[in-house]
C-alpha cells in the first residue's frame, strides 16, 4: 500500500518539473514571437520596393527574359517545404509537410517530376526516412532566420532554374510556407516563385503608351539584376513568414501541454489521497481488530 | 517645409532611412545620379558606393551600399539596397 503511494508521489513530480519545463518553452516562444513579426515588417518595405521595380521593368518594357518565360524544354519541377528545426509546435511542420506533399501530387498528376528541397530539419528528417532524394537541404535557424540563409536557398533555386536540361534544371519552383495572419491563424500556403506571374496592370489603352521609366543602364541589365534580388527578397520573407508561425504554434502546443500537465498533477494528487486514506483506514482497523482480539481474551 | 521628395531606403531585412529630402545622390552603374523633384520617371541599379541624402540646408544623411536599385517615380524615390559591412548594426 505505501508503494502505490510513493508510486503517485512519483509521477507527481515528475509531471511538475515537465510542467515547469512546457511553461519556460511557452514563454520563450511568447518573447520570441514579437521580435519574430517585427522582422516580418521589417522586411516588407523591401519586399515591396523589388516587387514594384520588377514589374515596372516586365510591364513597361518587352523584354524577353528567361525568367519570366515558361520552360518547356524540361518537366521538372522544384518544390521547397519551410519547416521547422524542432518538434513541440504542434502540427505546424506536419501542415507543411502535408501540404507539399499534396502539391506533389498535384503536380506528379500533371506528368511532373519533383526536384525536392527542404528547410529545417523536420522536413529533412521526413523526407530521409522515406528514402527520398533532397536536391538541396538546409537546417539550422528556422525560428530566426537569417538574410544569409534566405540568400543561399534564393541562389540554389536561381541555379537549378537557370542550369541546363542534363544539368537537372527544372522548369517551375514552388515555394511551401506557412503564412502568418495572425496569432490564432496560421495556414501552409503555397507560391509559384519562379517562372514570375506577374500581374499585369490593368492596360492602358488607346495611343501607344511610351516606356514610362528610363531604365538604367537598360531594361535587360535592371531585370538581370533585380530578379535574382527579388527571389532572395521572396524567399527571405517565406522564411520569417514561417519563423512567426512556428513561434505561434509552438506557444499553443507548449499552452495546452501545460493544461494538461495540471490535469494529470489534479488526477495523480486524488488517486494519492485516496492511497494515504485507505492506508490510514486499513492501520485503524488493524489496531481496532487487535484490541478487540486482546479485550475478548 | 520639408523637402519635396519623399525617400525610402530600405534593405533586405529593414528600413535603413525614411523621411523627405531636397535632393538624392547615388552611385548608378553608368556614374553618379542626381535627382531632385520632378526628375523623369528611373530606374537604375546602383553599384557599390555612396548615397548622399540632402535633407535640408547643410544636413545630408549618408549610406554605404554594395549594391541596389533606385526607382523614381512621381517624386517618391525607393532605394533598394544591400548595405556595406560597415553599417552600423
Amino acid at each position: 500500500m505505501g508503494g502505490q503511494q510513493r508510486v503517485y508521489r512519483q509521477r507527481i513530480r515528475s509531471t511538475q518539473s515537465l510542467k515547469k519545463i512546457f511553461r519556460a518553452m511557452e514563454l520563450i516562444a511568447a518573447s520570441r514571437i514579437g521580435k519574430a513579426r517585427d522582422r516580418v515588417t521589417a522586411a516588407a518595405p523591401y519586399s515591396r520596393a523589388i516587387t514594384r521595380a520588377i514589374s515596372a521593368v516586365a510591364t513597361h518594357s518587352n523584354v524577353e527574359h528567361p525568367l519570366t518565360s515558361e520552360r518547356h524544354d524540361t518537366n521538372r519541377a522544384a518544390v521547397l517545404v519551410v519547416s521547422a528545426d524542432r518538434g513541440m509546435a504542434g502540427a505546424y511542420s506536419a501542415n507543411a509537410i502535408r501540404e507539399s506533399e499534396r502539391l506533389r501530387e498535384r503536380l506528379e498528376a500533371e506528368g511532373k517530376e519533383i526536384v525536392q528541397f527542404a528547410a529545417g530539419r523536420r522536413a529533412v528528417s521526413y523526407f530521409n526516412f522515406r528514402h527520398r532524394e533532397l536536391a538541396g537541404k538546409w537546417t539550422g535557424g528556422s525560428d530566426s532566420p537569417d538574410v544569409e540563409t534566405a540568400n543561399e536557398i534564393a541562389n540554389a533555386l536561381y541555379e537549378a532554374f537557370t542550369a541546363s536540361v542534363e544539368d537537372g534544371g527544372v522548369a517551375e519552383i514552388h515555394i511551401v510556407y506557412t503564412h502568418f495572419a495572425s496569432m490564432v491563424s496560421q495556414e501552409p500556403r503555397v507560391i509559384r516563385l519562379l517562372p514570375l506571374e506577374i500581374v499585369e496592370g490593368v492596360a492602358e489603352p488607346g495611343e501607344d503608351v511610351e516606356p514610362l521609366y528610363a531604365f538604367e543602364p537598360s531594361p535587360e541589365a535592371v531585370l538581370d539584376a533585380a530578379l535574382p534580388r527579388y527571389i532572395e527578397a521572396r524567399v527571405y520573407t517565406c522564411l520569417l513568414q514561417s519563423a512567426a508561425s512556428e513561434l505561434a504554434n509552438r506557444q499553443r502546443a507548449m499552452n495546452t501541454a501545460v493544461s494538461n500537465a495540471e490535469d494529470i498533477i489534479r488526477q495523480y494528487t486524488r488517486l494519492a489521497n485516496s492511497a494515504r486514506q485507505a492506508e490510514i483506514t486499513q492501520e485503524i482497523s488493524e489496531i481496532v481488530s487487535g484490541a478487540d482480539a486482546l479485550a475478548a481474551s | 517645409m520639408a523637402g519635396p521628395l519623399t525617400v525610402d531606403i530600405v534593405a533586405p531585412d529593414r528600413t535603413l532611412w525614411s523621411g523627405t529630402a531636397e535632393r538624392v545622390i547615388a552611385p548608378s552603374v553608368e556614374g553618379e545620379i542626381g535627382l531632385l523633384a520632378n526628375h523623369e520617371p528611373v530606374l537604375a541599379l546602383l553599384k557599390a558606393g555612396t548615397v548622399r541624402v540632402r535633407t535640408g540646408e547643410s544636413s545630408d544623411v549618408e549610406f554605404e551600399i554594395t549594391q541596389g536599385f533606385v526607382s523614381f517615380d512621381h517624386n517618391v524615390i525607393t532605394i533598394g539596397a544591400t548595405p556595406a559591412e560597415t553599417d552600423e548594426a
